[in-house]
């Protein structure tokens, strides 16, 4: 019985129909395609994007090397080398994040006693090799001084929530 | 014994035992900054609060012996709200500066906030802040961060015997620091930064390098003095950035001297040798290791098919390890010549033959601390072998009376009973005097020929006064110390210093140079005897004859023969004629490459695996903590190739361990036995006239790897390199403090600063160990420049 019944259905054409009614459906719907690059997304203040290295105003790197975020980072992307620099305090010659390996899950910044590492909204990087994704203390520190406004606008507006 | 509770749990303890001990032998523990089980008490730091059944407050354990019948609880809530407060207390001052605090990670104060205080303070006035104090170049110190919990001015009057650190304010005004500002000078100093619970002393050379959670530890074995102290070696990134302490009850105890903690930093130096070197027509070319080995054993086969194996010598460094100068004694012998030494400290060998198999200590290192007398005959066991000075002190606080015949009056950090500061040329005769007081006391009769030795010998009240005190007392030793091993007279000192020991009844123990002079002994790294004291061996010369002969070709292991040898003019002499010379060696400078033309990189002991046999014959292996540096090979691996070049048998190890596996068969049986036959001295009279040259052994200077230890070199700056003479010669040689002179002595002259030292004896100069040329004592002359 269901099989003649089936007979029938496919011989009036009945799925193609109900088909056309749920794309006639969408078809006239509101659009929720964003037209990217030109059109954007809404974003978080909380987004985690690209990695920064902040300075305080005075121009001062933040980051003490204590080594918390090498420590916590679960992809073990970050390599830090610290030493005492010449006015005696704590500094690192080395910050590294491989971002081949980070898997963006925000541990460093969270674990930041003094707010150095943050990721930033920024995600449109690219590289055109390997070495392009390692991130240098430099490139972090340039990615920061670039940014610095829209960082320390993010840090106020989630400051509540902390 | 009585009968206490703890958190429940029965226990039997000591009367008299401190609630903390009982804890700790229980393992139950109780937090606690102030105590440390090697100081002495001073609950001040009141972590320790624990509930006592029937007892109103809460008490502090560490100070509160335990009685019969006691209940105690640590976790009551009367106990956690005890060191909630204390806490809560502690951190009223402390800085939150963990994340830039190098005892970030280890810290007691961190542990015990996590475990034992609450999450959140209600403190928000000011903090107090301390200025960071100077210590010197190897202790940081942030004192903002102290919680005065006085261990470290503890350790200071209790075990280093230098009053340095101590406190000064009351209350929240104390301050610990230096009552002058003065770096710390003691030899065990850096005790303090394992002491400190919080991150007020930290070590200055690793400071900021690496967190306590990145570094891989390490066991291993001190490789400086014959003490054999247990380390850990911190590694982080292939490199040893620290050393501390592992406790050994038996030898270190949980001490460390700065030597061991801080002469890692040699590792790392810049001169290190990394790539095998030759030289072809005078220049100096970086090769692989084939064309290296090829090299060496060429021109070694060249040398001994031309001139015999007499004419090869080879000279190892008492800081190898048994397997590597088992080898090395291996692989002479086999290509015929016995012609291999370590003993780079001495420069009289003859009574080799009746020597002991191997310089022991004669007692256990623990039971140096049982002694009642000691006499210790050109001994500076303060600066040599710290531990050893530490067990002596200890022996010394327990009221056992410290003698000492001396060519300097070293500054010990433990009172002398008696004693008698004379240059090496006199040394004998004072030993004679002893021996003459202490025949007097108990009337026993010399053996022949030693009463015609000491008849003209006038005794005085120091001889008596030592002679009795060796004679009365139970459980005595006679230490014979590094000056003593470069006597120009050595052997007639060990023959008169044992009959000492004889009469006395005392112990004669050794305390021998590097750290393994008695496991080169054991592996037969000596000219006259074999390994385990075989004498039917190949024989061959001593190092002083091998330099005094001026060989044809020399084989040099870890060894800077210049700076390391007592003879170091006469060694650099017949280095500089030699036609051949391989040095084998982690380290290179400008003199060894003058004078060698192989240069083949050894791993020292952090980089290869080995055996150390301290003074007291324990055997103590150890694993290669970090890989060796650029093309640096272990030494065993090295001489096993060299041995398989030169095809001879039984060459053919895997391991370290089948090395070792068969040197310990070989001495097995070999007694600790330091008891020689008497040999008399044909005379106790040594000509000199003038000033006599005394040999100076700076702390920091004794091996390679210290030599290269930045920090222990900035604290040694003080007692750099000098002609160091007392005030009364001083004047009359016409020379002042700070000034150029020179010293000259068979022909050898030296040119260094006078330092007026007061510790020198009236007819001595101490002087670098360049000017002790040859075996006999001879008369130093002096000259402003």
């Amino acid at each position: 019985m269901t099989a003649i019944t089936n007979y029938f259905k496919s011989l009036i054409l009945i799925e193609l129909f109900r088909g056309l009614v749920l794309t006639g459906k969408y078809f006239f719907r509101k659009k929720i395609t964003v037209q990217y690059p030109e059109e954007k997304t809404p974003m978080s203040p909380r987004f985690r994007g690209l990695h920064a290295q902040r300075r305080y105003p005075n121009g001062e790197e933040r980051c003490i090397a204590c080594k918390l975020c090498e420590a916590v980072c679960p992809a073990l992307a970050i390599t830090i080398d610290s030493e005492e620099r010449d006015d005696g305090t704590r500094r690192t010659t080395r910050y590294d994040i491989d971002l081949t390996k980070c898997i963006f899950c925000g541990f460093c910044e969270e674990s930041c006693p003094v707010d150095a590492i943050v990721e930033t909204r920024h995600f449109e990087y690219h590289g055109e090799n390997r070495d392009d994704l390692y991130m240098t203390k430099e490139k972090l520190l340039a990615v920061g001084d670039k940014m610095e406004k829209q960082i320390a606008a993010d840090r106020a507006a989630d400051a509540p929530f902390r | 014994m009585v009968n206490i509770e703890i958190d429940g749990k029965q226990l039997e303890v000591i009367e008299g035992a401190m609630v903390i001990e009982a804890a700790d032998d229980a393992g139950i523990y109780i937090p606690r900054f102030c105590y440390h089980k090697k100081l002495s008490i001073a609950a001040n730091c009141r972590m320790c609060l624990i509930d006592v059944e029937k007892v109103g407050k809460a008490l502090p354990a560490c100070a509160t012996p335990v009685t019969d019948g006691m209940k105690i609880s640590t976790r009551s809530e009367k106990a956690i709200e005890a060191q909630k407060s204390v806490m809560e207390f502690l951190l009223i001052n402390h800085p939150l500066d963990c994340p830039i605090c190098d005892q970030g990670g280890e810290c007691e104060l961190q542990d015990i906030a996590m475990g034992y205080g609450s999450d959140v303070s209600i403190y928000s006035e000011q903090k107090r802040v301390v200025e960071s104090k100077n210590f010197g170049p190897l202790i940081s110190g942030d004192m903002t961060r102290c919680i005065h919990c006085t261990r470290c001015v503890r350790f200071g009057e209790e075990v280093a015997g230098i009053k340095e650190l101590g406190s000064t304010g009351r209350g929240e005004h104390m301050e610990i620091g230096t009552y002058v500002q003065l770096s710390l000078s003691s030899e065990m100093s850096g005790n303090v930064i394992d002491l400190c619970p919080v991150g007020a002393l930290t070590a200055k050379p690793s400071r900021f390098t690496a967190r306590a959670w990145e570094m891989v530890q390490h066991k291993s074995i001190a490789p400086h003095d014959c003490m054999g102290s247990n380390i850990l070696l911190h590694t982080f990134r292939n490199q040893v950035v620290r050393v501390v302490p592992k406790e050994n009850e038996e030898i270190n105890e949980t001490w460390l001297t700065d030597r061991d903690r801080f002469s890692y930093e040699g590792l790392n130096s810049d001169e290190r040798l990394t790539v095998p070197m030759v030289k072809t027509d005078g220049q100096w070319q970086e090769v692989d290791w084939d064309t290296a080995l090829q090299k060496a054993v060429g021109g070694i086969s060249k040398l001994l098919s031309e001139q015999g194996g007499e004419q090869l010598g080879a000279i190892a460094s008492p800081n190898m390890t048994v397997e590597e100068l088992f080898l090395l004694q291996k692989m002479m012998r086999s290509v015929g010549s016995g012609n291999v030494d370590h003993r780079i400290g001495q420069i009289d060998f003859t009574d080799q033959d009746d020597e002991p198999v191997f310089p022991w200590l004669g007692q256990s290192i623990q039971d140096l601390e049982n002694n009642d007398a000691v006499l210790l005959v050109g001994c500076n066991a303060r600066h040599d072998q710290p531990i050893a000075g530490h067990r002596i002190r200890k022996a010394e606080l327990a009221g056992a009376r410290i003698m000492a015949v001396n060519p300097v009056d070293y500054d010990f950090n433990f009172s002398l009973a008696a004693k008698k500061i004379v240059s090496p040329a006199k040394l004998l005769q004072e030993l004679g005097g002893i021996l003459k007081a202490l025949a007097a006391t108990s009337n026993i009769t010399l053996p022949t020929g030693l009463v015609a030795l000491v008849i003209n010998i006038t005794v005085d009240d120091a001889h008596e006064k030592i002679a009795r005190e060796l004679n009365e007392a139970s459980n005595t030793s006679v230490i014979l110390g590094l000056d003593a091993f470069a006597h120009p007279r050595f052997a007639d000192l060990r023959a008169i210093a044992n009959q000492i020991a004889v009469l006395s009844s005392s112990k004669l123990c050794y305390l021998s140079n590097g750290s393994n002079s008695v496991g080169a002994a054991l592996s037969g790294a000596v000219p006259h005897r074999g390994p385990a004291g075989d004498a039917l061996v190949l024989k061959g010369k001593s190092v002083a004859d091998m330099f005094a002969d001026k060989l044809a070709g020399y084989i040099l292991l870890g060894v800077e023969a210049e700076l390391d040898c007592v003879a170091s003019a006469a060694a650099s002499e017949a280095l500089k004629q030699a036609q051949f010379v391989v040095s084998m060696s982690a380290f290179c400078n400008e003199q060894v490459k003058e004078y060698a033309d192989v240069l083949l990189p050894v791993a020292p002991f952090s980089e290869t695996s080995g055996t150390f046999v301290n003074a007291e014959g324990r055997w103590q292996s150890f694993e290669g903590a970090v890989a060796p540096l650029g093309e640096t090979r272990p030494g065993w691996k090295v001489l096993r190739v060299l041995g398989n070049l030169f095809e001879c048998t039984g060459f053919d190890y895997v391991t370290s361990r089948e090395i070792l596996d068969e040197v310990q068969t070989l001495t097995a049986n070999t007694p600790l036995n330091n008891d020689m036959p008497w040999r008399c001295p044909a005379s106790l009279v040594i000509d000199a006239q003038g000033f006599e040259s005394i040999i100076d052994r700076p702390i920091y200077a004794g091996d390679c790897l210290v030599r290269r230890a930045g920090s222990l070199q900035d604290v040694a700056q003080k007692h750099q390199f000098a002609i160091r003479v007392n005030q009364n010669v001083a004047t009359h040689a016409g020379l002042a403090e700070g000034e150029q002179a020179m010293a000259k002595k068979n022909n050898v002259e030296l040119t260094l600063p006078v330092v007026i030292d007061e510790r020198v004896p009236d007819d001595g100069v101490l002087v670098p160990s360049y000017l002790s040329h040859g075996s006999t004592t001879g008369e130093v002359t002096l000259s402003r420049v």
